[in-house]
């Protein structure tokens, strides 16, 4: 099993629907989206796992006001993985007027869609997208 | 280990100006050389702060350009900081380190920028780099989407109804704007309501217009000497305490924003060197981009309680004259003074810097002899503290 997870490998992943991370095998935690080391204890004594895509609500916002180039209202969450690191993404289906405190605690699945790059970022990036059960 | 000292201070107007940003720095760094009684020549070294030159005006390496426009000798180095909006206080840490190590005698610091000079779409998207670029800045994260998230977080978690969390933040910008309207130089210098803030234009849920600073334009500057060398020049020399600065990751490894962790762990390392506690500072100018950030730093200042500090402008306890033991923001903050990021940390020194000399007019705080800055920088992920105080 590799030891390393690149960008481009946790993108490949993305867009073929496998939400992949790391596995600490000195504190046991989960760290994605990936790094060289743990989130948690800074070991790089980390494995390669696929992660479940599910999770839950922590926070949100609206944005109303968005860098040119976007199209608002979208709904931005903070979401806490079933493995316990947190992602941030937008909830998808649900209308961003109907988006209320209401939302904080949702279990949410994942998946991901490819968002058009800024022309100063390296090409178009898979971003993480939720969906509310 | 040597002490350090800040001798002159000064910032441009904040606001709109049709000035380049090395205009708005000559400015302010001339006459903060002026007002240490010291020439161009005497500067060792130009620590200056600037974040986005090259979008503001397709400038990059701006530094030795400022260097040049105030006179400063070829031996002098000038180096560019950047630090999202904390830069010109991390500038500043960085002067005082290397005066208290010897390293030089006299350093000028500061910083400018022209951040209404973008507009606000432009602005926006160019603020929102300072987000993760592979992992967050894509969800089209914005920051006043962060503090948002914050709120509702803090609602959530203190079990604060949101309607009643956002009337107490509305009074935060009452109380920055009153002292706004204070300050000659500030961008924003009209008193405002609870009313007019909660019936503002939605930005970010639940933070409205005047929940948030504005894009502004300025420079600010100050001056940092060996205090020996600063008793000698000027009559009150302002002896820098305590420091600290800290650093953290993407908020998805932050995970709890209602607890901005690096400001905790920065001015920790201030206090202890200073000696001092949060109940020794009479004023603070602390990072109030939106309202709800400044409810963030006052808990994580430790002059309030987690989940405790929300109503402290309510309770008129952080206002000029209020019945609390620390003023909050005399300059009117971020909020009201104005907010051009790689300025701003410089704008909050002067403003300490002349409340601990007395020199504030209208907006001194009464007897203040021990103040604190606070500068939080990208995604609650660089926060820089200094104590400074007057006479021992």
């Amino acid at each position: 099993m590799s030891t390393e997870l690149t960008f481009k490998q946790y993108q490949d992943g993305l867009a073929n629907d496998v939400f992949w991370g790391l596995l600490c095998d000195d504190c046991g935690s989960y760290t994605t989206p990936p790094q060289k080391v743990c989130r948690s204890c800074g070991s790089t004594a980390l494995q390669v796992v696929e992660l479940e895509k599910s999770g839950f609500i922590r926070t949100f916002t609206v944005i109303r006001v968005a860098a040119e180039g976007m199209n608002p209202p979208f709904v931005v969450a903070l979401v806490e993985t079933a493995s316990g690191a947190w992602v941030m993404g937008n909830v998808i289906n649900i209308d961003p007027n109907e988006a209320g405190m209401e939302l904080i605690g949702r279990k949410v699945t994942l998946s991901s869609r490819p968002v058009k790059g800024d022309i100063y970022a390296c090409g178009d990036i898979h971003s993480l997208c939720f969906t509310l059960l | 280990m040597r002490e350090a000292a800040i001798l002159g201070v000064a910032m441009t107007p904040f606001g709109i100006s049709d000035k380049t940003n090395l205009e708005l720095f000559a400015d302010a760094g001339l006459e903060a050389i002026v007002h240490s009684n010291l020439a161009p020549g005497d500067i060792q070294a130009l620590f200056f702060g600037n974040c986005l030159g090259d979008f503001e005006e397709g400038q990059l390496h701006m530094a030795p350009f400022a260097h040049s426009s105030i006179g400063l000798p070829m031996s002098t180095p000038a180096v560019r900081f950047e630090c999202a909006c904390a830069t010109a206080t991390v500038a500043i840490r960085q002067a005082v380190q290397m005066v208290q190590g010897g390293i030089y005698d006299v350093i000028l610091a500061g910083g400018t920028e022209r951040a209404a000079a973008m507009g606000t779409p432009l602005a926006t998207r160019t603020f929102a780099m300072a987000s993760q670029a592979q992992y967050e800045t894509p969800t089209g994260i914005t920051f006043p989407g962060v503090f948002a998230m914050a709120a509702h977080l803090y609602s959530h978690r203190y079990g604060i109804p949101l309607v009643e969390l956002k009337r107490h933040l509305a009074e935060v910008a009452v109380k920055n704007h009153f002292h706004g309207s204070k300050n000659p130089k500030a961008h924003f210098q009209k008193e405002i309501t609870v009313e007019k803030v909660l019936n503002g234009m939605m930005v970010a849920d639940p933070l409205q217009l005047l929940d948030c600073c504005p894009f502004s334009d300025g420079a600010a500057a100050v001056v940092i000497a060996e205090a020996g060398k600063a008793r000698d020049l000027v009559k009150k020399p302002i002896y820098v305490a305590g420091t600290g600065q800290a650093s953290a990751g993407p908020l998805y490894i932050q995970q709890d924003l209602t607890h901005v962790k690096a400001r905790e762990v920065s001015v920790k390392m201030a206090y202890d060197e200073a000696h001092l506690t949060p109940g020794d500072i009479d004023v603070c100018e602390l990072h109030d981009c939106f309202t709800m950030a400044e409810v963030l730093a006052i808990e994580g200042l430790g002059f309030y309680d987690f989940g405790r500090g929300y109503d402290a402008a309510s309770r008129g306890e952080t206002r000029l004259g209020g019945k609390g033991t620390v003023v909050v923001n005399p300059s009117g903050g971020l909020k009201a003074k104005g907010h051009p990021i790689g300025a701003t940390g410089a704008a909050q020194v002067t403003e300490i810097v002349e409340q601990l000399r007395g020199e504030a007019g209208e907006r001194q705080v009464d007897g203040a002899k021990i103040g604190l800055v606070d500068t939080l920088g990208g995604d609650l992920s660089t926060v820089c503290n200094l104590i400074l105080r007057g006479e021992k």
